[in-house]
């Protein structure tokens, strides 16, 4: 059962937020004071994508709540946190992102943090 | 993908248009600005969630009207307040920068969850906390070297 809901957080994570990013490179780039929070808020709904994101996020939280009843913490949050590498490459190969070697580097020193720190 | 590839390579062709400041006009210091300002939201979010549920005067099992009522609590709306902003902070964060730059940089969120849990729930940080803590930060430095918006329009980091 563990294994199900922590296949549902990866996909359900990696899939929120490359589709999140995805559209928000569409839009531009955008305000942080109240008034750009408030657009924010309305670009929810009225991108598909960006709602689709939403949908992934709550499923991904859900799985999770559900997943440190079933499962310790120590096991759930690295593994969880192994979405940071799948990102990565599928931010490269989806998003065409320039990936280099220090930026991969970067994620592997910090997905080795966050291992250590979750044990 | 969801035809992500097709959409994105007709993209590049208008983002001179959409965004006129390009991928050196947003500035490195506001973009780690906003960043620190995202974790900080999801940290203290996932911080007041968690006092008010532990908090909380009966268990909220499976039974949504427990997370009803839990949401009626202070701490636990305060913490919903604050995610909600992190989450449309985080959204602008992604319009700001690739999200290979920008995701990494939450992993700070993991070493504030470590100081807020000592400073606040009296939670012991070992050794290995410290080395972690360490790898995260050197991570984050490493990535703060790299170009911040390259994406879908230059390919050149």
């Amino acid at each position: 059962m563990k294994w199900l809901l922590l296949g549902i957080i990866v996909c359900s994570t990696v899939l929120a937020d490359l589709l999140q990013s995805y559209e928000m490179k569409r839009s531009g780039e955008q305000r942080v004071d109240a008034r750009g929070l408030a657009q924010l808020l309305g670009m929810i709904v009225g991108r598909r994508y960006l709602l689709l994101s939403i949908v992934c996020m709550a499923f991904s939280f859900f799985a999770f709540m559900a997943l440190v009843q079933a499962a310790p913490l120590s096991f759930a949050v690295p593994a969880s946190a192994a979405t940071i590498a799948l990102e990565t490459a599928l931010a490269k190969i989806v998003l065409h992102e320039a990936v280099g070697k220090r930026r991969t580097a970067g994620a592997l020193l910090i997905l080795g943090g966050v291992l250590l720190l979750a044990h | 993908m969801l035809g992500l590839e097709r959409d994105v390579a007709l993209d590049t062709s208008i983002v001179g248009l959409e965004m006129p400041m390009g991928a050196v006009g947003r500035s490195k210091f506001k973009t780690f600005l906003l960043a620190f300002v995202v974790v900080m939201f999801n940290a203290l979010g996932n911080l007041f969630l968690a006092w008010g549920m532990k908090h909380s005067a009966e268990p909220v099992g499976l039974n949504p009207l427990g997370y009803v009522r839990a949401m009626l609590s202070p701490f636990v709306a305060a913490g919903i307040a604050l995610l909600i902003l992190w989450l449309l902070t985080r959204m602008a964060l992604m319009s700001w920068a690739d999200l290979t730059f920008a995701l990494p940089l939450t992993g700070l969120g993991y070493v504030l969850a470590a100081v807020f849990g000592k400073v606040f729930l009296n939670e012991s940080v070992s050794a290995k906390h410290w080395i972690g803590t360490l790898l995260i930060f050197a991570g984050v430095a490493v990535i703060g070297t790299t170009t911040h918006q390259t994406g879908l329009r230059d390919n050149t980091v």
